[in-house]
């Protein structure tokens, strides 16, 4: 290759552009902002430095409220996401009929539009003077009374949330633990049918070891993606999340950022920084705990 | 013999109960989709007068997709998703295209550190920039504007990745034998290169524009003026003041428009997102 300096630069200046602006500068900056004491976004300035921004988010009510529904929401969340998506994975590779069909139709929440389905699942969710909605009419045949998910006790309103979570989640799960299984050598299955192996022994000490580099995968990026909860919650409570109860750490930071209580990029960003604080943590356990037992 | 039999029994029911199980899956994913286009149909009387809500309906209307066009501007909202999807997404090609070529096929100083710095990128979440990114176009008065909305949207570290990797694959005699012809790095890059990745180009191409057509938390914060919403926005806003608050199937109906483009767009190329996606996607 010829040393082409100035041209590949050049090549390069509208990437470079882009991201130093958007993404480099912002990062430096959203630290800064997180230490300027009463920062006015009006007039831009601030009267001190220090952790006055990071004590009041630890306060605020509102904020202890978000994170304990972010941490709740991951740990119904992800567990029961990546299992069930194992199973279903495992399901679909041991049919050979119909199995794109089951593909295409289980990858379909990916591509639609997580506000405008979360409105479906609120009204089948709801319930009203009108109607007591779909689901309602389904527990009733079990004999439940009528409960109100959307607007009615804490733990109803959880439970959509995490369902609907699960939802919106399954399909990335579903189409990477598929291609993984997909990829086991078949030799070592032949191997333990002329052993006569159990379905279930086979299950966990051949498929499961044989994907436990992509099981962990899917788990850590399961919990990145579930400690930034946010549009879900939206789409089933309205913006005013923090009426509802519901809202989550991400939502906190948009909400002290913009909208009736915002104006606190202060505020938002300590918060932004407090959750990525915990994300940081989470992962480096994820990564301990899966160098202990990923078989590579 | 009996033996046999009893296996041969055994793997068949198990093999009726795998597929029992997916089915119902299946009607789990496909159920909130059957209810939006079912809803979006029945009228607004005979909705609001089920307390037990039917599965079916026998008098179908669509007076509920001329009421969504008419007294909410949900048409403004798609032209403008669309502008914002195609704006954005040529952009980010763009960019990704000149930084791809200049990462995997030119030599400069500073190359190496370059792409190590670019990749250490990938790993800021988009939740830390977004609070100064909100400020800046705040203060550029591009609030409730395309350039606003779209400008924070263009770089994709990701994608320049994925498009390195390509064109690093693409052997050297090509472009030497270019060289000999009397081919320009830039004609080689369009001539030879991207035909030759143009897989790769698709499946970017189509991750960003489920990425555009999606993205709601970028423009509920830079956007207030309805003129601006996006779809995600639009449906938002739809739900919380227009249309009345009771008005369910109208609703649907706006929800079926919406969710209409990406499907379509998803069964013609089922193959090149799934794939696109397991290589690059992260969602959940």
């Amino acid at each position: 290759m010829e040393r082409s300096n100035n041209k590949a630069w050049i090549y390069l200046l509208p990437a470079l552009l882009f991201l130093v602006a958007f993404m480099v500068y912002p990062l430096v900056d959203v630290f800064i902002y997180s230490f300027e004491e009463g920062y006015n976004s009006a007039s831009q300035t601030y009267n001190g430095i220090g952790l006055y921004n990071y004590k009041y988010v630890l306060r605020d009510p509102y904020f202890l409220q978000a994170v304990k529904n972010t941490f709740i929401l991951v740990a119904v969340t992800v567990p029961i996401s990546t299992a069930l998506a194992l199973v279903i994975s495992v399901a679909l590779n041991s049919i050979e009929k119909l199995r794109n069909m089951f593909q295409t139709i289980y990858f379909l929440p990916y591509v639609t539009n997580t506000l405008a389905v979360g409105l479906v699942f609120m009204i089948l969710f709801k319930q009203t003077p009108y109607t007591d909605g779909f689901i309602n009419m389904i527990l009733s045949l079990f004999g439940i009374a009528p409960i109100d998910f959307i607007g009615g006790p804490y733990w109803a309103k959880m439970l959509v949330l995490s369902i609907y979570t699960i939802w919106v989640v399954l399909p990335f799960k579903i189409l990477i633990l598929t291609s993984a299984l997909a990829s086991v050598n078949k030799d070592y299955y032949n191997a333990a049918k002329v052993d006569g192996t159990s379905r279930w022994r086979t299950f966990t000490r051949i498929t499961v070891p044989m994907i436990s580099p992509t099981l962990f995968y899917l788990i850590i990026t399961g919990f990145i993606g579930a400690f930034k909860a946010y549009s879900d919650a939206v789409a089933l409570f309205g913006t005013d999340l923090n009426a509802a109860e519901m809202n989550t750490i991400v939502g906190y930071v948009y909400d002290m950022l913009y909208g009736n209580s915002g104006g606190y990029p202060s505020f938002a960003s300590s918060a932004a920084i407090i959750l990525f604080a915990i994300v940081l943590t989470i992962t480096c356990i994820n990564l301990i705990i899966s160098k202990k037992n990923v078989h590579y | 013999m009996e033996n046999y039999k009893r296996t041969l029994t055994k793997n068949r029911v198990i093999k009726g109960t795998t597929y029992i199980f997916l089915g119902i899956w299946a009607v789990m994913v496909l159920f909130p989709f059957y209810w939006m286009v079912l809803t979006s149909i029945k009228s607004y009387s005979s909705y609001n007068s089920e307390y037990i809500p039917t599965l079916f309906t026998l008098s179908p209307t669509f007076e509920n997709y001329k009421e969504v066009f008419t007294s909410v501007p949900l048409a403004d909202y798609l032209f403008n998703t669309l502008v914002f999807t195609v704006l954005t997404t040529a952009l980010m090609l763009f960019v990704t295209v000149f930084a791809a070529f200049a990462f995997a096929r030119m030599d400069f100083k500073g190359k190496d550190t370059a792409f190590t710095l670019f990749l250490a990128l990938m790993m800021i979440p988009s939740e830390l920039v977004v609070i100064t990114n909100f400020v800046t176009i705040t203060n550029l008065d591009l609030r409730n504007s395309f350039p606003g909305l779209i400008l924070p949207s263009v770089a994709s570290v990701f994608y320049i990745y994925l498009l390195k990797e390509n064109f690093a694959q693409v052997p050297d005699e090509l472009y030497y034998a270019a060289k000999v012809d009397g081919c320009s790095d830039f004609k080689y890059l369009f001539k030879v290169l991207l035909p030759i990745c143009r897989p790769t180009v698709v499946t970017i191409t189509i991750l960003k524009v489920i990425e555009c057509w999606n993205s709601y938390v970028w423009p509920r914060l830079i956007t207030d003026e309805q003129a601006y919403f996006l779809v995600s926005n639009g449906i938002q806003e739809i739900r919380e003041n227009g249309l009345g608050r009771e008005n369910i199937p109208a609703m649907m109906a706006a929800v079926v428009v919406i969710s209409v483009p990406l499907i379509v767009l998803f069964l013609i190329f089922r193959k090149k997102i799934m794939e696109g996606v397991s290589r690059g996607g992260t969602k959940g």
